[in-house]
């Protein structure tokens, strides 16, 4: 497995959505290097022939009664929204307009 | 002001006795308490919300039910009017909701959590909400935003994370009871460097509707206290199925309390775990794990050793699996529905560019850390490499922990390699500060059972040293069945509760008496 470098880390903040400055940048890609190489024993550890678990106790079919349960109020879930327009969430710009 | 401070040391469940008797009111337990936070959290700093009014309205109300007497006074709950503290990443109506975040600053939850509906339909008050780590994301609670817990043997110490805010209240007598949330050992981990009591239940036991999910397949709440019965009383009050979480488990409640009530370890196997012990712990840590050891021997329990060959990359893995999920549900927190919005300072004003400097803003340095690791092992091309190889890890930690229960009823380790270290000491550090939950994380990756309780003092520093308990899935009775009995046999051996020893937070606000109250707890804060 590569190593992680600040071009990866610049790449990764962007798909996280986290702006980060030049400093940020380095001091993050210093110390992620050295995590993910302390992880990297992992990739060893078991065959092909292990299952993988994603959930320590798994349950199948966990359904409810298709009826209406409880709803918040649009006054409830705009409570702590930062904006607001005529009972709606109001979104920045989705494009560029450039 | 002496009666007082009677009322905060009693555990839980002598509380809920004298309440019952009606020798106290559920307001002066109530307002024991606030009076103690307003004394001592200016130190502590474990909560970041008192609750005043509501909780003595609480209080005056089950007061008021038990003066009337009848039915109404007969079935309240055996809890009631016993007070409990809320680790702020639990929502709760009329209480702000922060997750120890700038992201949340603020932020009222429209809903209550399953645990708030059950402590409010038990009717016991709410005092208020505790510091944590951000998210829950760390081993020292140092990395909430709004400042640093400390630890109440020696507050230039951490408390542990993430719910040192909860173990603290505890330990410092500022509540008798507390939730938490433990995703590697968030609950159990503060308990061990507090000398406290923690249990984070079979995952699925306690529902999670209204906890802010930091790992999705890890976390779970769990109870907070002073002593084994007094989690086992509160874990009963939580725990148990609720349609709202659909991990959760639909099977019964056991009867806890009675496990804890009757305690009983003759006959019993009790593994201790190769694997968690010996290099790289502390030899205070060490003398006093044997300690129990010994005196569970001599209780008529028969000590095994077993190994857990994979536990070795349980934390590697657990470093892999709980940043890719916490990436993913820290997602949502996008500027638009609820918290921060911060706009870029020039340049368009896109909704990707919002986003970015509102998480750029209110995310803490440790939380972007986890997400960026995260996205990164769910990244095409290393997926396989990183989250798919950790899943499988998980596998082989779950068949260790299998063979390991063929051979014993319950296993034992210390809860934490060390003892509480100093504020700042691990900060910049974080590998060093993940090593703090390589003995906890097993459980979270299992989903197995733990409970941590003082195992006594350090000698080289005096601090409070965990011991950790560790039980089939769906068999939590155990726990408490054991850990009551090493508990009583403990105390018996120091003569009373092991938090006597810590010191008086009051002595320093006190000036004339300081001295005197100081020479008689025998501490030097």
């Amino acid at each position: 497995m590569a190593a992680i470098n600040r071009d990866d880390v610049a790449h990764l903040a962007q798909l996280a959505h986290i702006e980060m400055s030049a400093e940020e940048l380095d001091r993050m890609a210093g110390e992620l290097a050295v995590i993910v190489d302390s992880v990297k024993s992992v990739s060893e550890a078991a065959g092909d022939d292990v299952p993988a678990t994603s959930h320590p106790i798994p349950l199948t079919n966990v359904f409810r009664e298709d009826v209406v349960g409880h709803t918040f109020t649009a006054e409830q879930s705009l409570n702590g929204a930062p904006d607001a327009y005529e009972g709606r969430f109001k979104v920045p710009a989705i494009l560029d307009e450039d | 002001m002496t009666e007082n401070n009677e009322l905060i040391r009693l555990s839980a469940a002598a509380l809920a006795e004298k309440l019952a008797a009606r020798e106290v009111t559920a307001v002066e337990v109530t307002q024991a308490h606030l009076d103690r936070i307003a004394a001592v959290d200016g130190k502590v700093h474990a909560f970041l919300h008192v609750n005043t009014d509501e909780a003595l309205a609480v209080a005056a109300e089950v007061d008021a039910i038990r003066a009337a007497g009848g039915a109404a006074a007969e079935e309240l709950h055996a809890l009631a009017g016993v007070p409990i503290a809320v680790k702020d990443l639990i929502v709760t109506i009329g209480q702000p909701t922060t997750a120890g975040s700038k992201i949340l600053e603020g932020w009222h939850s429209p809903y209550d959590a399953t645990v708030v509906e059950r402590l409010r339909a038990a009717k016991m008050p709410i005092l208020g909400k505790t510091n944590l780590d951000e998210f829950a994301m760390g081993s020292s609670t140092e990395h909430s935003a709004y400042g640093p817990t400390r630890n109440p043997w020696d507050l230039d110490r951490i408390p542990g994370g993430s719910g040192g805010g909860s173990a603290a209240a505890v330990a410092a007598f500022e509540a008798p009871l507390a939730l938490g949330t433990d995703t590697g050992g968030s609950i159990r981990q503060p308990g061990a460097v507090t000398g406290t009591v923690g249990v984070k239940p079979t995952y699925g036991g306690v529902s999670r509707y209204g906890a802010i999910a930091m790992a999705s397949s890890l976390d779970q709440i769990g109870p907070v206290s002073r002593t084994v019965l007094d989690s086992a009383l509160l874990h009963q009050v939580i725990g148990g199925h609720d349609p709202r979480d659909s991990t959760s488990l639909p099977d019964p409640l056991e009867d806890l309390v009675a496990a804890a009530r009757t305690g009983h370890v003759e006959g019993m196997k009790i593994g201790i775990i190769k694997e968690l012990h010996g290099e790289g712990y502390q030899a205070g840590v060490e003398n006093r794990f044997n300690e129990s050891l010994e005196l569970l021997k001599a209780a008529g329990a028969e000590i095994v050793e077993v190994s857990c060959p994979n536990f070795k990359y349980a934390l590697g893995a657990y470093y892999l699996i709980m940043p890719s999920e916490a990436s993913s549900n820290l997602a949502k927190f996008d500027g638009v529905r609820y918290g921060l919005r911060v706009l870029p300072e020039q340049g368009p004003m896109t909704i990707e560019r919002v986003m970015g400097a509102t998480r750029a803003a209110g995310f803490g340095d440790e939380v972007k850390r986890r997400i960026i690791l995260g996205t990164y092992a769910l990244s095409a091309g290393y997926y396989d490499a990183y989250y798919g190889s950790a899943q499988k890890v998980r596998t082989l930690i779950q068949r260790d922990f299998d063979a390991a229960f063929a051979q014993a009823d319950v296993l034992i380790s210390p809860t934490a390699p060390t003892t509480a270290f100093k504020l700042g000491e691990k900060l910049n550090d974080p590998l060093a500060m993940y090593l703090n939950d390589v003995a906890t994380i097993p459980a979270n990756m299992a989903g197995v059972p733990g409970l941590s309780l003082p195992g006594g003092l350090a000698d080289e520093d005096g601090l409070p040293v965990g011991i950790q308990l560790l039980a089939p899935a769906r068999q939590d009775a155990r726990l408490y069945r054991v850990g009551a009995v090493l508990e009583s046999l403990l105390e018996a051996q120091w003569g009373g509760p092991l938090l006597e020893k810590a010191p008086s937070l009051t002595a320093a606000t006190a000036d004339s008496s300081a001295a005197a109250t100081a020479l008689s707890h025998g501490g030097s804060h």
